[in-house]
Parts: structure tokens; sequence; C-alpha cells
């Protein structure tokens, strides 16, 4: 009976290596509405259609994991999953460690949310999330940075006072504001940062990479690209 | 979950609130209480094995077996939790995915290590990238216990050694007396009085332990703590269900589990000692002796 039971699970380990191909892709699930875990516990937002209709058009089968964005690109290097698709800005330094595909959002602007829109953002303190360009550009800024682990406490932070301002991409900040009731206001100016967002992938995997690159150039020439970002931002941010 | 939650923006009170509560997700946050409590009785009993063997290793008469219990315990002590999570996980993970990535994948060229990246042949990956996510969660899972058990395993070792240090020499010398060889004197009197004496080591060891299981999502395990952030935060209008920051209530319920464990643990506990000291030269054995005549 126990050799029965092992023989199963390593059946079960170890069966449909020959159909095809599954992908791991990794994303934080903190980030709406680029990544985020909707009310049924699954994998939700702009980057999971994204990333299904890619893997479709690649025929991969495709796995969802979520992450915390601290660990995000060891977990990638070690083998936990394959591809990053997490709002993950193309950036010089992150570059060096991960491979980028081409950006599937152009370059953005990030923008200060604060309750008095009169705050001085380059002397306050300010929240960011851990590692993201935008808490290096806090740094720089001269104000004081308040760092978090996800999203959401940064806008938090903020509301209980902790930091005067948050600094974050504006897409994920607008909802918020939106749905506020006036409780937050912009602050400072917008601050056009990074790259544009795209799918990082080990160095060793070029070959991966290269299959969701030739997807998003299909996706840009088509314009289906450009419905799902307006679908998912709206109409007024950056399209192709 | 239920046919009347269709379409959530028409719901109000506590309507709302029930279908709320029954969202996938939080039948996930309920299901994460179970992981807890599992991972709580798989890794007790394992912990006190990796206990027993190491105090056993630490005062037994050969000099390696002796080196290696030491070793075992001062290390793994020594070393704070979460490096120990951190690393010791990854070079657990790895180890066992180049050991298959050897046996299966004999013609692999390319190199496993690449800068940091770790990169072994598809065919070695534990779990395979194509299995279902349940494999991945269990693999997880079990790398969360055997992980936890070092790390536990070790203090139980230390508490378990001086529980034996502490059973009275003349017990030992009497029992050698009636001809009890080594290693009956060991079964028959040592390890039977000496529990008496470990408890409340042990019983802090898994008071510890009940609270350390938020080191769980490090391993990629989403624990209770978890998803009571991951519930609570503030939710916009991209969700079905918007609310603003509830951290406070989940927190909260947290709380009031995390209580109620050790309240649980503390009759249970108490039960154990009463019995443990019966018949005991101990204060509380005599206690209970003069109490009954």
């Amino acid at each position: 009976m126990k050799k029965l039971i092992l023989t199963t699970a390593i059946l079960a380990l170890t069966a449909g290596a020959s159909f095809a191909e599954t992908v791991r892709m990794g994303t934080e699930g903190a980030y709406p509405p680029y990544n985020f875990i909707n009310d049924a516990g699954e994998v939700d937002g702009f980057e999971r259609e994204l990333g299904d209709k890619l893997c479709e058009m690649a025929s991969l089968t495709c796995e969802w994991v979520t992450t915390d964005w601290d660990g995000i690109i060891p977990n990638l290097q070690s083998g936990n999953y394959d591809v990053i698709i997490a709002g993950m800005s193309i950036t010089k330094e992150r570059g060096e460690v991960v491979d980028f595909t081409q950006n599937y959002i152009p370059p953005a602007v990030s923008a200060y949310m604060a309750l008095d829109a009169g705050v001085d953002v380059k002397s306050v303190p300010v929240s960011a999330q851990t590692g993201t360009i935008q808490a290096g550009y806090v740094q720089e800024s001269g104000a004081t940075l308040v760092e978090f682990a996800t999203p959401d406490e940064t806008v938090a932070a903020v509301r209980n006072g902790e930091a005067d301002a948050v600094f974050a991409d504006k897409e994920y900040l607008a909802p918020i504001l939106a749905e506020s009731n006036g409780q937050f206001a912009w602050a400072g100016t917008d601050v056009p940062l990074g790259d544009g967002v795209g799918m990082a992938f080990r160095k060793s995997d070029s070959a991966l990479r290269e299959k969701f690159d030739a997807g998003i150039t299909t996706m840009k020439a088509d314009g289906s690209l450009n419905e799902l970002i307006v679908k998912w931002f709206g109409d007024t941010v950056a399209t192709y | 979950m239920f046919s009347s939650c269709a379409d959530p923006n028409n719901l109000h009170g506590l309507t709302w609130l029930l279908c709320y509560l029954t969202t996938g997700k939080h039948i996930d946050f309920y299901w994460s209480f179970l992981t807890v409590l599992t991972l709580l009785a798989v890794t007790a009993p394992v912990a006190l094995a990796f206990g027993f063997g190491g105090a056993m290793m630490s005062r037994s008469q050969r000099l390696p077996l002796r080196i290696i219990g030491k070793t075992y315990t001062a290390m793994v002590r020594g070393v704070p939790d979460i490096v120990f999570f951190l690393f010791f996980v990854i070079a657990l993970d790895q180890g066992i995915e180049y050991f298959f990535h050897v046996v299966r994948c004999p013609d692999w060229t390319e190199p496993v290590r690449n800068g940091l990246e770790f990169r072994v042949c598809p065919e070695a990956k534990v779990p395979l990238n194509s299995s279902a996510q349940i494999w991945h969660s269990l693999y997880g899972f079990a790398l969360a216990v055997v992980t936890f058990a070092l790390v536990f395993g070790a203090f139980a070792s230390n508490v378990l050694y001086g529980a034996m240090q502490a059973v009275p020499r003349a017990q030992l010398e009497t029992a050698e007396a009636y001809g009890m060889n080594h290693g009956q004197v060991f079964r028959r009197v040592l390890v039977p009085q000496m529990w008496v004496y470990a408890l409340p080591g042990l019983s802090n060891l898994w008071m510890i332990l009940i609270k350390a299981t938020p080191l769980l999502f490090l391993l990629g395990v989403q624990d209770i703590v978890y998803w009571a952030r991951e519930l609570g935060g503030a939710k916009t209008s991209a969700y079905a269900y918007p609310h603003p920051d509830w951290r406070l209530y989940y927190f909260l319920g947290l709380l009031v589990f995390y209580l109620a464990m050790t309240k649980i643990s503390e009759l249970v506990l108490t039960r154990i000692q009463t019995r443990l000291s019966h018949g005991q030269a101990t204060a509380s054995g005599e206690a209970q002796r003069k109490a009954a005549a």
C-alpha cells in the first residue's frame, strides 16, 4: 500500500512532462489593476489577461503563482517560476540581473497622492514600496522615505499619518483617489519614471523570452494590446 | 458560494456581509487555519523526534556521535530563525533539484549555476513545472515542516538533554544494581522519569512554535497572517466587494485565535504535568502523594 501511494505520488510529480510546456508566471497579486487576487481567490487584472493571451498565442500552458515583491527576483533566479509579470518597470539596474521583454505598457508617470494637495513632497515623509523605482526616486528627492512591503500599506500609511504623501505609479493610485470621496488629492507634479513595464526572465532563458516578446509585438501591431490597456486603465493613459 | 451572491453590487447590510465572508478568497483564508493547525500537528512530533535524537547523541559515549549532537544544537540555536528559514530552505530545495538533475539529465551541458541563477533541466524540477499547483503547495509545506522541525528540534534537544541529566543518579544506580544493562536503564528508568523535567522547556517551545507560523509565508505557504493582511487591506471597486482598511478587524480575529490556542495549550499542558508528576520523586509528585494520603 505504501509503495502504491509512493508510486502514485511520483507519477503525479513526473506525469505530463511530454505535454505542452508549462510556464509558471510569477506575480505579486497586490497591485490592482495591474495584478491582484480577486474575490474568488484567483489572480486577476490587466497582467492576468495579457499573460493568458500571450500564453495562448505561444501555445504554452500557464500557471499563476504569487509571491511577495521583496523576493520576486530571487525566486525567479532560483527557479520557483519562469516569468515575472508584475508591473515591473524596465530599469538598467534590474536589467543587470534579469532580461526584460520589450515593454507592454509604455513609459508612464508616477504621482504623489496626499491628504493635503499643498504638501511639499520634497521635504515631508513620503511612503513608497520597498525595492521599487519610486522608492529610489523618493530617496534621491531629499524627502524622508518611509518604506513598506506592500502597495496597500503605503497608502494606509498616509491615512494613518505615518507619511504625508505616497509616491507610486499613477495608474495604481488613480482608482484609490477616485473612490476616496475627496479624502485624497494629487500633490506635487507627476514624474515620468522608468522605460515602461516589461516581463522579466532569467538571463539563461532567452528562448522563452523571445516567445513572449514576439507575442507582445503581434499584440502591439494588431491593436489588441491597446484595447487591453484601455479596458483596465481607462482611456486617459498612454497607449501604443 | 450562494446563488444570491451573484451580483454583489445589489447587496446590502447583512446579506452583503454574509456573501463577503463566503467568497472564494475567504474560504482560502479559513482553510489556512487548517494549514497552520496541520503544520503544528505534524511539526511538533517531528521536532520532538529530532530533539530526542539530538539529546541521545549529545550524551552518547561515542565521540563522533557526541560531536554531531552538540554541533547540531549549537549551530541551529546560534543562527537567527529568519536567516535559517531563508538560507536553509533554498539550499535544501536546490540540493534536491541538483540531485535529480545529476540523475535524470546526465547529458545536460549548460551550467547549473549562472551567477545568481540556478537552473536545472526541466525534468529535474521538484515538483515539475507541469504538476498541479497542489503539488507545489505540498512540496512547500513539506519543506516548511522539515525546516521548522530542524530549528525547534535543536532547542528541544537541549531541553531533553538537560532533563536526562536531571534524573536523580540514585534512580539509575538502583536500576543498575538490579542488573539492567545500559539500554534497559535508559528505556525503563531514565526516559519515563525525564519528561517531567523536560515539560516546562518543551511547553515554552510549543508556545513559540504556535506563534512562529507567520514565517511560513517566507516559504511560499500562505498562512493566516498573510491572508488577514491581504483581505483586510483597503479594496477599490476593482474588487467585487470594495471596503476601507479593515486590517484591524482581521487581526483582532487572529488575536482571538491565538489566545484560544494558548488557553487550550495551557489546559492540556497542566493535565500532562499532573500526570507526569504522578509517583515522581519531585515536589509536585510529593504533593500528590500527600493529597492522596
